[in-house]
């Protein structure tokens, strides 16, 4: 039977493993990109975001267990990250997209999470930083593509629908995450609405959950590439169990 | 340096100025460049410097550039597959780190008056080379250890000397370039260090990619003394500081111990110490595999320039849209907002 203390333990781990997940898979998508960046500085910027997204992995995975265990052994069932970092990069405007509309809602969870006193406070303080950086270079590519050419314009539009399905799930309780997510969505959507509308673009209309129910990637249910992301992932490492690097 | 500034330096057409007068002031440039050169002085932007001395760093400058740009491709396809987070994140950090040498040599090379554009132009139209090493491919997760090891050496060993090339911005370029890559150079070392020391099947693949990393590497210096064709008058000019030959002989004495610390060998039976030289001998180079990978026919040449073509194609709607962004809002503040 347990405690309220193990049971408080318990929700911590379960938090960090879904903010752990999150950051790890994304961080996994953006790596994707080195050597294939529209522009070298691009090159820089990604692979800056997927490192420091790695990092907040590392450190959120370690407060569960074993890094390279959670990472390497788990089967997709068990991974507990939102189903938008888990979606392929598209192009280039599918990846700005994904990354406006994840990097806005970290950037609000961090700030609540380092607000207040709970024993995730001190890693959000650290990345709220960093993910105020992402938020900023997702912010400036949606209105340089959406308010750019015509063709970047419809890519930039049809990047933004495509992904729109997978935000409500940003916003479902997560066990052990002490954070208001009714305000953290309206916060979201008051801010991405205003980027858009910046970008001239106009925000999406359909349903921001697809035919799961809502909260599906944090039970460990997924979409089809995921699978297929963690073999190429993991493959190295199950070939040699047992081994270190 | 304190030699003239290019100013009027070689106007011939001018009215009234004769050929011989021309000529007269091309020479007391001349000499002043050499003396410059010859009091180890740094050669900067602004300074007159001889035509052939500006194209052939244009030439090195841009070739190390897209030798950066192109050597993020065989790293960059382990990323996805390294085996911890640890090695991931070393290694994203490192091919991040390689694009930001590019981007710094694109900008030294620009001093000289040519463009990133028009380099990246050359690049993927085939007009200029990139490193012959990164024509081979990354087989397996210890050829990440290997490039580091060997492939950053040797790379570190021939850059090092550049810190005191006489082309100022170039000097300077490769002592924050250097000082990056010792850096990646001891990451790869001890990855393959861990790899030597753990399972054996993981030592067995650090051995292999010894085996196919080590001659690719010694060809990394360039063809033989008696047939480098830029050699001669890269010395003179003090852009080189050592010839082919001299650096590849100081990196195989580095190395040989290295590989002994790393419990791995060395592919060449004819590897051994020279007491009377003072430096180990070593066995020929295949010098027609070198030429052949240089005309494109190494195993990842297409593989290489298709791949930096096609991001470079895919990227031109974004470039595009970046353009004419800026254009719409260039006078006004950053967030599309009227400036003050």
């Amino acid at each position: 039977m347990s405690t309220p203390d193990t049971r408080e333990a318990t929700a911590i781990t379960a938090a960090a493993l879904a903010l752990g997940d999150d950051a790890l898979v994304l961080s996994h998508r953006l790596g994707e990109w080195a050597g294939s960046a529209p522009v070298l500085e691009e090159e820089v910027a990604l692979a800056n975001i997927a490192l420091d997204l790695l990092g907040q992995a590392r450190i959120l995975l370690s407060l569960v267990g074993d890094e390279d265990e959670l990472a390497y052994l788990r089967e997709e069932r068990s991974f507990r990250n939102v189903q938008l970092v888990e979606q392929p990069n598209g192009d280039f405007a599918h990846t700005i997209a994904r990354q406006l509309y994840f990097s806005t809602y970290q950037h609000l969870l961090y700030g609540q999470l380092a607000a207040g006193d709970g024993p995730l406070a001190g890693l959000a303080a650290k990345a709220v930083k960093e993910v105020a950086y992402h938020r900023d270079h997702a912010e400036q590519w949606t209105l340089r593509l959406g308010d750019g050419t015509p063709e970047s314009h419809e890519r930039m539009h049809q990047a933004c629908e495509a992904l729109w399905r997978y935000t409500g799930e940003l916003f479902q309780p997560v066990e052990g995450l002490d954070v208001d997510h009714a305000a953290m969505e309206s916060a979201w959507l008051e801010s991405v609405t205003d980027v858009l509308g910046r970008a001239t673009l106009t925000v999406p209309s359909g349903p921001r959950t697809g035919a799961w129910r809502a909260g599906a990637g944090r039970q460990g249910l997924h979409t089809e590439p995921f699978g297929r992301m963690l073999a190429e992932m993991q493959h190295l490492h199950r070939s040699h169990p047992g081994a270190t690097w | 340096m304190t030699a003239v500034t290019a100013g009027t330096a070689g106007t011939t057409g001018v009215p009234g100025v004769s050929d011989t007068a021309v000529a007269a002031e091309q020479a007391a440039y001349e000499a002043v460049f050499d003396a410059a050169v010859a009091a180890d002085e740094r050669i900067e932007p602004r300074d007159w410097m001889p035509e052939a001395y500006r194209a052939s760093l244009v030439r090195q400058i841009a070739q190390h550039a897209h030798s950066e740009i192109i050597g993020m491709q065989p790293e960059a396809n382990w990323i996805t597959r390294a085996p911890s987070l640890r090695r991931k994140a070393i290694l994203m950090a490192k091919v991040q780190d390689e694009a930001g040498h590019g981007l710094y040599l694109y900008s030294a090379a620009e001093t000289l008056g040519t463009s990133r554009d028009e380099l990246l132009d050359k690049l993927h139209s085939g007009r200029q080379k990139y490193s012959s090493i990164f024509n081979y491919p990354t087989l397996t997760w210890a050829d990440v250890g290997a490039i580091g090891w060997l492939v950053d050496g040797a790379a570190i060993t021939n850059q090092v000397p550049l810190c005191r090339c006489s082309y100022g911005p170039y000097a300077r370029a490769m002592v924050r370039v250097c000082k990056e890559e010792s850096f990646h150079q001891r990451q790869g070392y001890e990855a393959l260090l861990a790899l030597s020391r753990g399972t054996e099947a993981q030592h067995a693949m650090a051995q292999d990619a010894v085996d196919r990393w080590w001659w690719p590497s010694l060809m990394m210096f360039g063809p033989p003394d008696d047939e480098s064709a830029h050699s001669a008058q890269s010395m003179a000019w003090k852009i080189k500081r050592h010839s082919n030959d001299e650096l590849r002989q100081r990196f195989v004495d580095i190395a040989v111990p290295q590989a002994e610390a790393l419990g791995l060998t060395l592919p060449d039976p004819d590897l051994r110490w020279n007491e009377e030289r003072g430096h180990y001998d070593f066995g020929p180079i295949d010098w027609a595999e070198f030429r052949d990978v240089l005309k494109g026919n190494g195993p990842c040449n297409d593989q290489r320039l298709s791949k930096r073509r096609q991001a470079h194609e895919d990227g031109a709607w974004v470039r595009a849209a970046a353009a004419a962004h800026a254009e719409k809002h260039k006078h006004t503040g950053k967030d599309g907002e009227a400036q003050a």
